[in-house]
């Protein structure tokens, strides 16, 4: 009888409880069963084309078909593997970072930052080691976003701590040039900033010299996201007590050392749920590539919804793509809720 | 003197601007491949298909202009480009060509540094009913309700039609075009309104497709056509002779399918000049003599090219309308090979 007794005590306690109670079960169950019925149930897996996808359920037929496409644009199928290799060096890298027991994280850490990125850029574009080159152009879907996340990511977050430490700078050139570059690419609309950085460019720059249109967008979504994440930072750096700078100098550790070793490590503890919430909110971002046209996971999903074979397939298409991004970040945020707790340990 | 070599550097980089703009057959074929600037994903138009290659009405137009310059349909390179985006690709270089369901419109040639040099689709706004209706014509629409989406183009077009022709028929607007349609195939309107080639992949949106006919008639024009940088009348005249080609084979009777028997035993001097047997028509616009052999012996004259992509031979089931030629109650047309 506990589960009834705690039924009792946690859903109907007042009559004002059993009236929201009872609305959300009422709604729960307008809005979930549909759903299932539509997604699961009624739902067809597995057949060709779409002539054997029955009307009332999910064509998950569709998905299927297409994806190759999601996952990897149009790099060439039979080079994929580059990308697999790619993501599994990623996943190999950040693994032992997890790992609670793992000795030497800070080199293991550095040595990822340092070597990850132009190994990753040999595999993806190639042109050494015999491997054939895959322009830009080609990339697209899942590969695309979290490669843009990533490397966005890994440009955004060392700007971010010079810029949060360059602003709290005694020198006054330092700290102006600081402020107004965050000041400045804060203001900036980030969708702004992709088209400009798209379309402009090659009006400005000289004829002959070309930026890969890729990088150019992710140059763009890098700089104004290090932006946010240093202000994200300088509020970490303000909350590390005063008491803690002034050990340091007491030590007579310098600049450089007492930065280094006593207050960044808990400026960037305090401010990791900030931090991922930047990173997600970037991962997130990469959607907005669409407008220079390269294909992102959503807009690839979007681009198949033209092929009329598949038109009409919208719920589908987003529903897939939803899912996709909602797994990826909540996985994210859990990381970071770990991460958390692990850290804090000392402070607890 | 400070004067004088300022005036001749200016002269010199006004030189090298022209030479620059001048040279795109040139660059092209230094690249090795046409660079076409094509529509994100347009049913028909331009989309990719399972296997991630390029398809569509407009989409056949770059691998017409590839084949004549390469003899290799293949040899392209498409750049999606979004609707904010397409000019600037197209002016900065980006891309030889456009050909992106883009309506020919004053404005855009006179002061966007670009060149429309084709007609390679008539679009207007019209309407899809449903066949059980019986409406053939835009005047049998009198008394009906047209669901639109509020503030678009369409929304004014239908109105002012209407209106001036003393015509009573009830506008429903809707926030998004997906609810205007959703509201027609729940049967709350009797017609909904949008361009043909729209209409086209709309229709696949309803329940029953094969229910619903899209009128021909229509109450806009909006001629669509490839688009090449103003300045460079040699790279124009290719892409608009590539186009003509395309047409006047199928006037003439050339298709993929027979065109070596043409080339064979064709007595039309016009036949023999398209397919390069007769005199030297491909080297005055600075490509080989068999650039339309190529072309439509790989992607078709211009009716396989629509059958195939928008007309009955795809999903889209679009009637030929205004885009039949001429002869056979269209209005496409094109100039002589002479």
């Amino acid at each position: 009888m506990t589960w009834l007794a705690w039924i009792r005590k946690n859903l109907f306690a007042t009559p004002l409880d059993a009236v929201v109670t009872l609305i959300c079960f009422w709604a729960l169950w307008r809005i979930v069963p549909p759903i299932v019925e539509w997604s699961l149930i009624d739902a067809t897996w597995v057949g060709e084309g779409r002539d054997a996808c029955r009307a009332d359920g999910a064509c998950w037929v569709f998905v299927r078909a297409r994806f190759g496409q999601f996952i990897y644009g149009f790099y060439p199928e039979e080079l994929r593997w580059r990308v697999d290799a790619a993501a599994l060096l990623l996943a190999a890298a950040v693994a032992p970072l997890m790992w609670p027991g793992m000795a030497a994280k800070g080199w293991w850490a550095l040595g990822t930052f340092l070597l990850y990125p132009p190994i990753c850029l040999v595999l993806l574009v190639g042109g050494v080691l015999d491997l054939p080159v895959v322009e830009t152009r080609l990339w697209g879907g899942l590969m695309l976003t979290t490669f843009m996340a990533v490397f966005g990511g890994l440009v955004a977050v060392p700007l971010a701590i010079a810029l949060a430490l360059g602003r709290q700078a005694s020198l006054p050139t330092i700290r102006v040039v600081s402020i107004t570059f965050i000041e400045f690419w804060r203001g900036v609309p980030i969708i702004t900033v992709i088209f400009l950085a798209s379309v402009l460019l090659p009006l400005i720059l000289p004829a002959g010299v070309s930026v890969d249109k890729l990088v150019r967008a992710l140059v763009g979504l890098a700089l104004v996201v290090s932006a946010y994440m240093a202000e994200v930072i300088r509020g970490g750096l303000q909350a590390v007590p005063k008491g803690q700078y002034e050990a340091a100098a007491a030590l007579g550790l310098g600049y450089w050392q007492s930065t280094g070793m006593i207050v960044l490590p808990q400026a960037l503890r305090m401010v990791i749920p900030g931090l991922v919430n930047e990173f997600i909110a970037l991962f997130k971002n990469t959607t907005l590539v669409l407008i220079v046209s390269l294909f992102d996971l959503l807009g690839i999903v979007h681009a198949a919804l033209a092929d009329p074979k598949w038109v009409g397939l919208t719920a589908e298409a987003y529903t897939f793509a939803g899912v996709v991004f909602w797994l990826i970040c909540f996985s994210l945020s859990r990381y970071s809720l770990r991460l958390e707790r692990t850290l804090n340990v000392g402070q607890r | 003197m400070r004067r004088n070599l300022l005036a001749a550097l200016a002269a010199g980089l006004m030189l090298a601007g022209t030479v620059a703009v001048a040279g795109t057959l040139d660059d092209v074929k230094k690249r090795g491949n046409l660079e076409c600037g094509v529509h994100l994903g347009l049913p028909g138009f331009s989309y990719a298909d399972d296997k991630g290659v390029w398809t569509g009405i407009d989409v056949d137009l770059c691998r017409a202009v590839a084949a004549a310059i390469f003899g290799d349909a293949t040899k392209v390179k498409y750049t999606p480009t979004s609707v904010q985006q397409r000019w600037a690709v197209l002016t900065s270089g980006q891309v030889d060509m456009l050909s992106r369901n883009s309506t020919i419109t004053f404005s855009r040639d006179a002061s966007l540094g670009i060149d429309f040099v084709g007609i390679n689709f008539y679009e207007g706004q019209t309407f899809v009913v449903r066949k059980k209706a019986n409406v053939k014509l835009v005047k049998d629409l009198d008394g009906a309700t047209v669901c639109v989406a509020a503030g678009s183009t369409e929304e004014k077009n239908a109105g002012d039609y209407f209106r001036e022709r003393n015509m009573k028929v009830t506008i429903v607007t809707f926030a998004k075009n997906d609810d205007a349609i959703a509201s027609y195939d729940s049967e709350r309107c009797d017609a909904y309104t949008a361009g043909i080639g729209a209409l086209a992949g709309q229709r696949q949106k309803l329940k029953v497709p094969a229910d619903h006919v899209i009128l021909t008639e229509t109450v806009s024009n909006d001629p669509q056509g490839p688009v090449v940088r103003h300045g460079d009348a040699q790279w124009a005249d290719l892409v608009r002779w590539v186009l003509n080609g395309m047409i006047a084979a199928e006037h003439l009777g050339i298709t993929s399918k027979n065109i070596d028997e043409m080339k064979a035993k064709s007595q039309s001097a016009e036949v023999r000049r398209i397919l390069g047997v007769e005199g030297d028509f491909g080297p005055m616009v600075g490509v080989g003599k068999d650039w339309l052999y190529n072309a439509i012996k790989q992607v078709g004259n211009y009716g396989e090219s629509y059958e195939r992509t928008v007309g009955m031979g795809s999903n889209l089931k679009l009637e030929r309308g205004m885009n039949q030629l001429w002869t056979k109650g269209g209005i496409l047309f094109t100039s002589p090979f002479q």
